[in-house]
């Protein structure tokens, strides 16, 4: 689900940040949890948000929030999982599991917006097609320094051509920037996903240095 | 002889904590000696506060207890924090 | 300068004179955990009480067995606001295990395979209102709610009720525990609303 948020107060932000939201009760219990920013523009924030189940604030977000709500946020924050244009010429490899794609796609799209000549690619694994975030978006930065390799581990699109199922060590040795060509590497998505492609990264040879996870928790 | 001061004098040395965003200075565990960026710590949100644990030993590196009016943070378990001037 | 948000309301609340101020009724059971689930087997557990003289009482895992469980139905209280009503509980009563234990100190730290620590008053502990869990809702307990063996003492807020229990040792002073140290209340009565500090 896409949240989008009028901030004129908003300063702009990297690629790769995100904000924290908090939710008052009338009671005062508060609920606070953070969400990657996926784009922002002149005091426009763009979230993505994954419903959990069992959760406390994104159904909210997803159910209850209208048109015209007020809502606390703070932010931007973060000051690690970014990617900043002129960074360095390396090439850059994204992964992404899941809503895990919403600061890999802020990643993209700052890429896009600066005319960085870098190599951007990334696998995005996702259960069916009807789960992907940004599909316009990222079909509309894909280009020369840009590519976009789907996985889909429940359902596949009509006509696609590649095999359906989990993203494997092979799949993602096949699909991914190889370690001789010494790739930054940006993992995004549920703990298990980051946790067990972080150790296959290593396996093929990457170093621990260039790879970056961030875990949005879940199963 | 040097004489002791009073907490007083730490006003502007502490004034450099107030980093915007910490995250990513590095910081030494106090059990393993591990330096690494804080955001490399593996954070348990779901306890009735954030613990954040050392990616190598495990060891409890810092815990943040939010009460309405008042957070509590305690870094006890980094020896230092390399902050920026 | 936070204000309230249109329509939220945290999970549901519904008015309930067992409920403590502040709490909300759930019928899940949420895990919380402050770092990983420590693999502990029955095979190799051992329970030790440790006295103001330095002596150790141990009990392996059939030794604890031996001294007698009993069906306990109990309210808990998590200070992460919410609460379960009428939870029945198997474990052994510590009155069975300090039977034989010189104690004239008035404060137990009880400590966790895994490192976790909580501080609790002896007295909290006895006359039947703390037990050594072992089973929950009719399953040994999972090891994410604290299997093979939790303390249980509901009347505190839950985080007094140490996952994983491994010993408790008697202490002539109330010295803080994990959350204790980190910002929780040194008692927390969950009718009194003991949080924080
Ligand atoms: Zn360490």
């Amino acid at each position: 689900m896409r949240l989008v948020l009028d901030v004129p107060t908003w300063p702009g932000n990297e690629a790769g940040t995100h904000v924290d939201v908090r939710l008052t009760a009338p009671d005062g219990y508060q609920a606070t949890r953070s969400y990657s920013v996926a784009t922002s523009d002149r005091g426009r924030v763009v979230l993505g948000i994954e419903e959990l189940p069992d959760g406390e604030v994104s159904p909210f977000l997803v159910r209850e929030v209208r048109a015209g709500d007020k809502l606390e946020i703070h932010g931007p924050l973060g000051s690690y999982f970014l990617w900043r244009p002129g960074q360095s010429n390396r090439p850059v490899q994204l992964i992404a599991g899941g809503s895990g794609v919403v600061p890999l796609h802020a990643m993209a799209a700052a890429h896009a917006a600066a005319s960085d000549s870098t190599l951007f690619r990334l696998v995005y694994s996702v259960r069916t097609p009807a789960h992907v975030y940004f599909r316009d978006e990222l079909a509309a930065l894909a280009g020369p320094s840009f590519t976009v390799d789907y996985v889909y581990t429940r359902q596949a699109p009509p006509g696609w051509g590649g095999t359906v199922g989990r993203l494997t060590r092979d799949s993602l040795a096949s699909t991914t920037i190889a370690p001789h060509e010494r790739p930054r590497i940006f993992v995004c998505g549920s703990t298990r996903f980051a946790e067990t492609v972080a150790a296959w990264l290593l396996d093929l040879g990457h170093s621990a240095r260039d790879i970056l996870t961030e875990r949005y928790g879940g199963k | 002889m040097t004489t002791p001061l009073d907490g007083n004098v730490l006003a502007g040395a502490l004034a450099n904590l107030l980093v915007p965003d910490p995250t990513n200075l590095q910081a030494r565990c106090t059990n393993c000696g591990q330096v690494a960026p804080i955001a490399e710590a593996v954070v348990y949100p779901d306890a009735p506060g954030l613990v954040a644990r050392c990616r190598t030993c495990d060891h409890v590196l810092a815990a943040i207890v939010d009460d309405k009016d008042k957070t509590y943070l305690s870094l006890s378990g980094l020896s230092a924090i390399a902050l920026p001037k | 300068m936070s204000f309230a948000t249109r329509g939220f309301a945290g999970h549901r609340r519904e008015p309930d004179d067992r409920l403590p101020p502040g709490q909300t009724l759930v019928q899940r059971w949420p895990v919380l955990s402050a770092g990983p689930t420590p693999n502990v087997h029955t095979d190799t557990w051992d329970f030790v009480i440790r006295d103001e003289s330095g002596t150790e009482h141990h009990w392996s895992w059939e030794q604890l067995l031996a001294l007698g469980v009993e069906d306990v139905t109990v309210d808990i209280h998590c200070v992460t606001h919410w609460s379960k009503l009428d939870m029945s509980w198997r474990g052994v009563s510590l009155d069975k295990l300090f039977e034989n234990v010189e104690a004239e100190y008035d404060y137990v730290m009880a400590r966790s395979y895994g490192g976790y620590t909580t501080n609790v008053p002896l007295e909290d502990l006895l006359d039947g209102k703390a037990w050594i869990a072992i089973e929950a809702e009719g399953e040994p307990l999972d090891p994410e709610h604290g299997g093979p063996a939790r303390l249980l003492v509901p009347h505190l807020y839950f985080w007094k009720s140490a996952k994983w229990i491994r010993g408790l040792t008697v202490m002539p002073t109330n010295d803080p525990g994990f959350w204790e140290q980190y910002g929780y209340h040194i008692y927390g009565d969950p009718w009194k609303e003991e949080r924080y500090w």
